[in-house]
């Protein structure tokens, strides 16, 4: 009896778990400890809502109670039930902040890739120059960043077993981090309305053991097909757009030698005589040097007003694009803007590239 | 004492005759019931798209729709009509412009040719809206986000003015509403004694008055940037996107409870006259009116939680917005608490009044998840979002409409409907506005996106769920509709009181004579003051 009573909870337990996809990440988990928190409490008030109502529904119909009680009200218990879901609220408040905070903010030591939207498919870009469409290939137990941004619409990037979102926004980067515990294959969904398509811009994010990594860096072709699925439904393939495309392999997009990502970087700024004004040794030259710039707090002049800002990806992207929107202090308003003229992907090596000259 | 309905034979619906007088009338009943007519035409136009959208996501690919442009045409229209045709001037506009003045004890509104320029001004803007439809169809989502609703190439600017002209059309009667309730109450009808409907209808015309013109702006920018590319929200001209969205939702957020506040008033009046007993704590509720109102203004940025704004901006904005639940939730348990001790009559209004306790319960507590910032990253742009909005706006504004109209249809009628069917159809309903848009939780839950033309087959199964709730829902309402006109035809007469309820307009004969009232009616108590021979009054069942 206690064996079946035992069987059914796990059964229940079970299928209520069922409708959350699996935590990939331990984060996800510390996630899923609030959202379950928040379904308990919005159980207990529900129940008791509607049970209330039904009781007093049946208690109290015309024919059990003819003659009603005047009644106008109750002051303590009005204030009981002002205070307690107020503090109930700020409780979920709290820990729902709190999450967010690991949530948001990547250790130092992340890997970095950079992500580009596009109608409709996803392109990887990774630091050694290799760029892989719809399939985003990370080692596990890594903290990964992905800096994202899009070359046309809004799109989203989200990975329901890691509990992960953000929108990707076109003219400036945002980002989500991971870092995946379970090895093999999940789902990846664009979920910003981008147009015709949107709902086919979907891309499988493959987790490699240490040693498929490896391989995978290594230039090595990776069976795909014999990872693990996703483990939020066994029973399925996780899809992609364009499925029968070549799998991809660090160091296939080019025939030589390939280019990292701050060599292309360097190439750009050369190409497009960057460098005539900004040095990259630390000498001051017409405007600032790339050298020891990424991460410094600048001076700047804003509409006027001088304002601090950290050189961070958004700030060097919009220094490229829109230079006199913040001007360095101490250097003349003297760039042209070059908005339009470099590709997204120009964009991200350049700063890369002074990401690169520490 | 009322007076009785076969004393006289004039009332405002023959009063004078033809179809000239109808449109070019400056009675508000006459206003009221031709905004419930042309409301109700748009509602079937959406609903037939929704029954659309849910059709083609029975199964995983394209069945229905040709390709998914045509689906993503469908959804749009979907939402846009339910929004800024529907949902937004249902309650204020048809029952409101119908209700509102007789509750005051008051001939008319304070400017009844401004009453019916506000009807003709929101007829110009849906036919221009609609008109679309067979021009070239929009495909951008109600929520017009940019750059996508600048780049393409759809006749999204006409619905952007369509959207914008209606917008007056709500400012007017917002404004209309206001000063009616300020200069037109019946004598000894204080403040402290306003219908808690007058409360909510009165909150949300501040709301309108204030957050309109706002939307007004940024459709107007929109237009611009599509036709002379001004580059305020395109990128590649320097605009930026997310500034769009803050735009949009600092409309669209108050816009939620443009929708849901004079639902809240329906219930509030409804709840007594059933229960037959005072309203739990009037004071707190008509605050809490206020309240939410005011927290309205400032919780946009709840929408934006993903969109790329600032850490700070998301810790402000889920800390308001769990201010708003405060206050809902005193609502909801003061009118629980109405019905304790009371003599509940359990007639078609008061079983939409329960059905809206029971939905907009489940609509309040999942707002709480997507209030809640880390929560909402995982949850948001899923069917969650859509589940949640629907049992908001469906749930608690279509149910709190119904018992409306329910509830008053005797008064502007003068006849009564058959119990019978209100019945049935108030059951099929519920459960099949449950059984579509609970699935719809789950899904989100395990990751489904919105607005998908095509989706992954593991969700097929709650999909199919989802759908067959669908006809459900929609063979709920053509009972409605269908015993409605059946009243309007042959109901019974219906008499003055019903429900034995004490609001003023319930004094006047039904269907009530051209200017409500034959004598001014004078009020010396509360709306709600059910007590000895009062309390022991109406009720069919």
């Amino acid at each position: 009896m206690t064996k079946l009573l035992l069987c059914l909870i796990t059964l229940g337990n079970n299928a209520f778990a069922a409708t959350l996809p699996v935590a990939g990440t331990d984060i996800a988990k510390s996630w899923d400890a609030v959202y379950w928190f928040l379904v308990y409490l919005s159980l207990v008030f529900f129940v008791g809502i509607v049970a209330a109502m039904v009781w007093f529904a049946i208690r109290y119909r015309k024919e059990k109670n003819r003659k009603p009680k005047y009644i106008h009200g109750h002051t303590g218990l009005e204030v009981i039930w002002t205070v307690i879901p107020t503090i109930l609220l700020f409780v979920c408040f709290g820990w729902g902040w709190a999450v967010y905070q690991d949530m948001i903010h990547a250790p130092a030591n992340a890997m970095e890739v950079h992500v580009i939207g596009k109608q409709w498919s996803w392109q990887f870009v990774y630091k050694n120059g290799t760029s892989v469409t719809n399939d985003l290939y990370v080692p596990v137990n890594r903290p990964v960043k992905l800096i994202m941004s899009s070359e046309d619409v809004l799109h989203a990037f989200f990975i329901p077993n890691f509990r992960v979102k953000s929108d990707v926004v076109p003219g400036m980067y945002t980002s989500v981090w991971f870092e995946a515990k379970l090895p093999g294959i999940h789902q990846v969904y664009c979920t910003e309305y981008c147009g015709t398509v949107h709902s086919g811009m979907l891309a499988r994010l493959i987790v490699l053991t240490d040693d498929q990594w490896k391989d995978w860096l290594s230039g090595k072709k990776i069976d795909v097909d014999s990872l693990p699925a996703d483990p939020t439904f066994p029973g399925y393939r996780a899809n992609r757009l364009g499925e029968g495309m070549p799998e991809a392999v660090a160091g296939s997009t080019g025939g030589q030698k390939q280019l990292t990502l701050a060599d292309k970087g360097k190439a750009v700024v050369t190409a497009k005589a960057c460098i005539a004004c900004h040095s990259v040794d630390g000498s001051k030259m017409v405007g600032p040097s790339y050298k020891g710039l990424y991460g410094r707090e600048e001076k700047v002049v804003a509409n006027g007003k001088t304002i601090t800002v950290k050189a961070d990806d958004n700030y060097i992207r919009e220094s490229i694009e829109n230079p006199l929107a913040k001007v360095v202090e101490g250097y003349p308003p003297s760039m042209p803007p070059y908005k339009g003229q470099l590709s997204e992907e120009e964009i991200l090596s350049v700063i890369e590239y002074i990401k690169s000259l520490k | 004492m009322a007076h009785t309905s076969s004393a006289h034979g004039s009332n405002y619906l023959n009063h004078s005759h033809g179809i000239k007088s109808w449109l070019t009338t400056l009675d508000h009943k006459r206003i009221g019931l031709m905004y419930f007519v042309v409301i109700m035409m748009m509602f079937l136009l959406g609903g037939i798209f929704a029954l659309l959208v849910r059709w083609e996501l029975f199964a995983p690919g394209l069945q229905f729709f040709s390709s998914p442009d045509k689906y993503n045409q469908a959804f749009t229209y979907h939402g846009a009509i339910m929004v800024f045709m529907v949902v937004i001037p249902l309650i204020p506009a048809a029952i409101g412009n119908c209700v509102l003045p007789m509750q005051l004890g008051a001939k008319d509104v304070a400017f009844p040719r401004w009453n019916l320029i506000s009807y003709y001004v929101y007829i110009l803007g849906a036919t221009i809206a609609a008109a679309t439809l067979f021009i070239n169809q929009v495909d951008t989502g109600w929520t017009f986000y940019a750059p996508y609703s600048i780049r393409t190439g759809t006749s999204t600017t006409l619905v952007l003015l369509g959207a914008f002209i209606m917008g007056f059309s709500s400012i007017l009667t917002g404004l209309n509403f206001i000063v009616t309730v300020h200069k037109l109450r019946a004598p000894g009808l204080t403040w402290d004694r306003l219908p808690l409907f007058i409360w909510a209808v009165y909150a949300t015309s501040i709301i309108q008055v204030l957050a309109t013109p706002v939307l007004a702006i940024t459709l107007l920018l929109l237009v611009l940037e599509r036709t002379i590319g001004i580059g305020i929200f395109d990128p590649k001209l320097g605009g930026d996107p997310v500034l769009f969205q803050h735009f949009f939702w600092f409309y669209s957020h108050p816009a939620v409870y443009i929708m849901v506040l004079p639902a809240m008033g329906v219930i509030s009046d409804v709840i007594p006259a059933f229960s037959r007993k005072p309203i739990f704590g009037y004071k707190a509720i008509a605050a809490a009116t206020f309240g939410i109102a005011l927290v309205a203004f400032v919780v946009w940025g709840h929408h934006m939680f993903v969109s790329g704004q600032s850490e700070f901006a998301n810790f402000v904005f889920s800390f308001l917005t769990m201010l708003v639940a405060v206050p809902t939730g005193v609502k909801v348990f003061s009118w629980i608490a109405t019905m304790y001790k009371g003599s509940l009559r359990l007639d078609t209004p008061m079983l939409y009044a329960f059905g809206f306790l029971f939905v907009f319960t489940i609509g309040g507590l999942t707002g709480v998840f997507l209030a809640v910032v880390s929560t909402d990253v995982h949850l948001t742009a899923t069917y969650f979002v859509v589940a949640h909005f629907h049992y908001v706006m469906v749930g608690g504004t279509l149910l709190a409409f119904l018992a409306g109209l329910h509830y008053w249809f005797p008064k502007f009628s003068g006849k009564m409907y058959n119990e019978g069917p209100a019945r049935l159809a108030s059951w099929l309903i519920m459960i099949g506005f449950n059984v579509t848009f609970f699935p719809q939780f789950i899904l989100g839950a395990l990751g489904m996106p919105r607005r998908y033309a095509d989706y992954l087959p593991q969700f097929t199964s709650l999909n199919q769920v989802s759908t067959v709730g669908s006809w459900f829902l929609g063979v709920g309402f053509l009972i409605v509709l269908v015993n409605i006109i059946l009243a309007i035809r042959n109901g019974k007469p219906a008499g003055d009181n019903p429900w034995g309820a004490l609001t003023l307009e319930w004094q006047a004969p039904s269907p009530p004579p051209h200017e409500n009232f034959f004598h001014e009616p004078v009020v010396t108590e509360g709306p709600y003051e059910y007590r000895g021979e009062k309390a022991l009054m109406g009720g069919n069942a």
